[in-house]
């Protein structure tokens, strides 16, 4: 299993931290954003598009405007990282209760 | 507040030969046996895995050093049906009291001396909570990334 280090990337700009942080708490688009960060609504888009590419936030048009929000590919991530834990230990459960099982306990 | 997002639970299913009284009470009286050890939250290797009968009972894992590690509780103890335990394991791989998931196991009789195990792992959307703590995980060396990366590589090499 591999891991995407691109959202630890994307993260370690302060700025783009706090457009990352305002979003988790409720999406938000980049006027509201821009209003309430001290740079440029072109500084606040160009930090939008990286972590995009991240995969940590992503974008909903409501009308003419686009409503960023957190993207749950990073829970999807952790469902798969949990299903493949689930599996081994179950396999294991198996192999474990037969072998008790052959040996007569 | 984030809205929670509807994750599927994560479902395994495994067929063993051995009725549901015998299945039951192996899953939960040998867990120390079948637990694999690289699924450990100690900070030293772990010796054993106990999960403590009947409702609220606890679950955790015992390190070498002597030093243990709670994972949860029980929820529901029916056997040799059902069993329900809460797991408390953040993103982080740290036991959390107030984070609630459950692992649902069932134990259904197939006949022939034969059960069929279920476990579902449900509540998943309640890691969405720990979202707004994610610029944290992520941006601190002992990570979530950073352990899960770790983990999997663990997992990789056994």
């Amino acid at each position: 299993m591999t891991y995407d280090y691109g959202a630890i990337v994307a993260l370690a700009d302060p700025t783009r931290r706090a457009v990352f942080e305002m979003v988790a708490v409720r999406p938000r688009s980049v006027a509201e954003l821009t209003r309430a960060l001290p740079v440029s609504q072109s500084a606040v888009s160009q930090h939008l598009k990286v972590l995009r590419e991240a995969r940590l936030v992503r974008s909903d048009q409501v009308g003419t405007r686009n409503i960023y929000r957190l993207d749950p590919q990073g829970l999807d991530q952790m469902r798969k990282w949990l299903d493949g834990m689930w599996t081994e230990a179950l396999a294991s459960f198996a192999t474990e209760l037969e072998k008790s099982e052959e040996e007569g306990q | 507040m984030i809205p929670a997002t509807a994750i599927a639970p994560v479902t395994s299913i495994v067929r063993v030969k051995a009725t549901p009284e015998r299945a039951f009470r192996f899953f939960t009286e040998n867990l120390g046996q079948w637990w694999p050890s690289n699924f450990s939250i100690g900070s030293s290797p772990m010796r054993d895995a106990i999960l403590e009968a009947g409702t609220g009972g606890r679950w955790y894992e015992v390190g070498q050093d002597g030093s243990t590690c709670q994972w949860g509780e029980v929820l529901a103890w029916n056997p040799p049906d059902r069993l329900v335990l809460a797991w408390r394991i953040t993103a982080e791989w740290q036991f959390d009291p107030n984070l609630l998931t459950e692992v649902h196991v069932s134990f259904r009789d197939l006949g022939n001396g034969e059960t069929e195990v279920t476990l579902e792992h449900r509540g998943l959307e309640n890691y969405g909570g720990a979202a707004a703590q994610m610029v944290g995980l992520f941006s601190s060396p002992g990570g979530w990334h950073a352990a899960l990366a770790r983990f999997a590589e663990d997992v990789a090499a056994a």
